[in-house]
């Protein structure tokens, strides 16, 4: 479906009720995509791509889909309709099985692992700022855009069952991190695409190709 | 042992009545133009983050940078931080939706560290940067309220320990005494701080030059520094106009026109990245 127009491909935005939604409605906007943003499961249904942001806390961020029947419409959009999520830092941690912040937390379960906090040990926690990522299996981003730097802010990273899925990885201290995961119709980024300026926007600009 | 962090050059916008102003020892402030244009040209000039900071907020309890806000984040592809009269989570809240990353939040967390705890709940850690003004008269540490007009009796080490464990993100560490000065950072009480604590540490107050910041990056675990008058000066001729009607029209007036920009961002990534530190260039 590469050949579509961005302006043809209506693209959601999950709000979360956390705080960066300003900032991906504007990014995804400005590649040309319709954008809508979605704050119940009707609005969801209409979507190609759904885009789930997330900044804050995975209990609070699960409570919520499951309060607003959200994460039931999100998985007749991934799992029936097979059409493309993508999640964006919390937003792709909600997307594995279970999170060990603030006791056990079941997720979405699209994906199985865990999500684990890092150790302040050897390095600053949170990890805050500018990092590379390495292509791993997928080679989904061109090489030439994996020689960027992307923004990250996080404590919590995702521990994958299976190496299939790590798209790329990012190294923190001593620490090699899984930062982008890829199964199919499922997409996420560890960092924040809508933060990281023009090589950013061209990941958001690869969602076109995923559908 | 070597500074491996990647570091962040931040420009720091501080703003009065939607001027960009920029004063000494955080007093004397002098009115150089509409923030958004320096803000852009600093977001296409390699900026690691924008920070907008409402410096009279404080001082008579009002908050207007909202629409600065979604003015600049509908633009501007990386992370903006806000601050500057963040009293509750009403206030952090607006200045989310404006479309601000983060938030930087300094008087309320002294007259109540509770509200960090809070604040560190609801919105993460992450995004909670507090700062920290520290002034040191005759040999003893102060930290300072309402962008440096109070003193309050207590060591910024100490303060900063605290603000971590209250949930903080990340310190924004000002010197007042080296801010505006152009002279060079305090780079053994920087170190100092931000080695006792496990959150970032961002530097701000004493850049005069690329080698001011590539010693404190040396020196330091610092993750990042805040610029802003060497950045300031360098691009203000590039906004001249023909006459302005705000702002210190004097010295405005009278910037020359052909000075050629030495584009300090850059060229300060060039040399730390020459010196094996990690950039994002």
């Amino acid at each position: 479906m590469s050949e579509t127009k961005f302006d043809k491909i209506k693209v959601g935005v999950v709000d979360l009720k956390s705080h960066n939604l300003f900032s991906i409605m504007q990014a995804v906007k400005n590649i040309g995509y319709k954008t809508s943003i979605i704050s119940g499961p009707k609005e969801l249904k209409k979507n190609d791509i759904v885009i789930l942001p997330g900044v804050g806390s995975f209990k609070y961020a699960m409570k919520y889909l499951n309060k607003t029947g959200l994460s039931h419409e999100l998985d007749n959009h991934t799992l029936h309709k097979k059409k493309l999520l993508f999640g964006i830092c919390l937003g792709m941690l909600l997307l594995f099985s279970k999170s060990t912040e603030f006791g056990d937390t079941r997720g979405l379960n699209f994906l199985s692992g865990n999500v684990k906090k890092f150790k302040k040990d050897t390095v600053k926690v949170p990890h805050v700022g500018w990092n590379t990522i390495k292509n791993k299996n997928m080679k989904l981003f061109p090489e030439k855009l994996t020689k960027e730097k992307f923004y990250f802010i996080h404590s919590y990273y995702c521990v994958p069952r299976s190496n299939n899925e790590i798209n790329t990885v990012t190294n923190y201290g001593k620490l090699k991190f899984c930062s982008s995961v890829i199964k199919d119709n499922i997409f996420g980024t560890q960092f924040h695409p809508e933060k990281s300026g023009i090589p950013g926007l061209k990941i958001l600009k690869i969602l076109k190709n995923l559908i | 042992m070597k500074n491996k962090n990647f570091i962040r050059i931040i420009p720091k916008l501080d703003i009065k009545n939607g001027m960009l102003i920029k004063g000494i020892n955080l007093e004397g402030l002098r009115v150089l133009g509409d923030p958004f244009n320096f803000a852009k040209y600093y977001y296409e000039n390699h900026a690691d983050e924008i920070c907008y900071i409402d410096n009279v907020a404080t001082l008579y309890g009002t908050n207007n940078l909202s629409s600065f806000i979604s003015q600049t984040a509908k633009n501007i592809f990386i992370p903006i931080s806000v601050g500057g009269g963040i009293r509750n989570i009403q206030d952090i809240e607006r200045i989310f939706k404006a479309g601000a990353d983060k938030v930087c939040i300094n008087s309320a967390v002294i007259d109540n560290p509770k509200f960090l705890h809070q604040a560190s709940r609801i919105f993460g850690s992450a995004n909670i940067t507090v700062v920290i003004e520290y002034v040191k008269i005759d040999n003893k540490y102060f930290i300072t309220k309402s962008t440096g007009r109070d003193l309050v009796n207590c060591n910024p080490l100490n303060w900063a320990r605290k603000v971590e464990q209250y949930g903080a993100g990340e310190i924004f560490l000002t010197s007042v005494n080296h801010e505006g000065l152009n002279n060079g950072f305090d780079i053994k009480t920087i170190n100092k701080i931000s080695k006792s604590v496990s959150i970032p540490v961002i530097a701000h107050g004493g850049a005069g030059s690329v080698k001011h910041i590539v010693d404190l990056v040396k020196k330091t675990n610092v993750s990042g520094v805040s610029i802003s008058s060497i950045i300031h000066y360098d691009i203000a001729h590039i906004f001249k106009k023909k006459k302005f009607s705000l702002g210190n029209l004097s010295y405005l007036n009278n910037i020359k026109k052909n000075k050629k920009t030495k584009n300090f961002i850059k060229l300060i990534k060039k040399t730390l990245a020459e010196k094996g530190f990690n950039v994002r260039n």
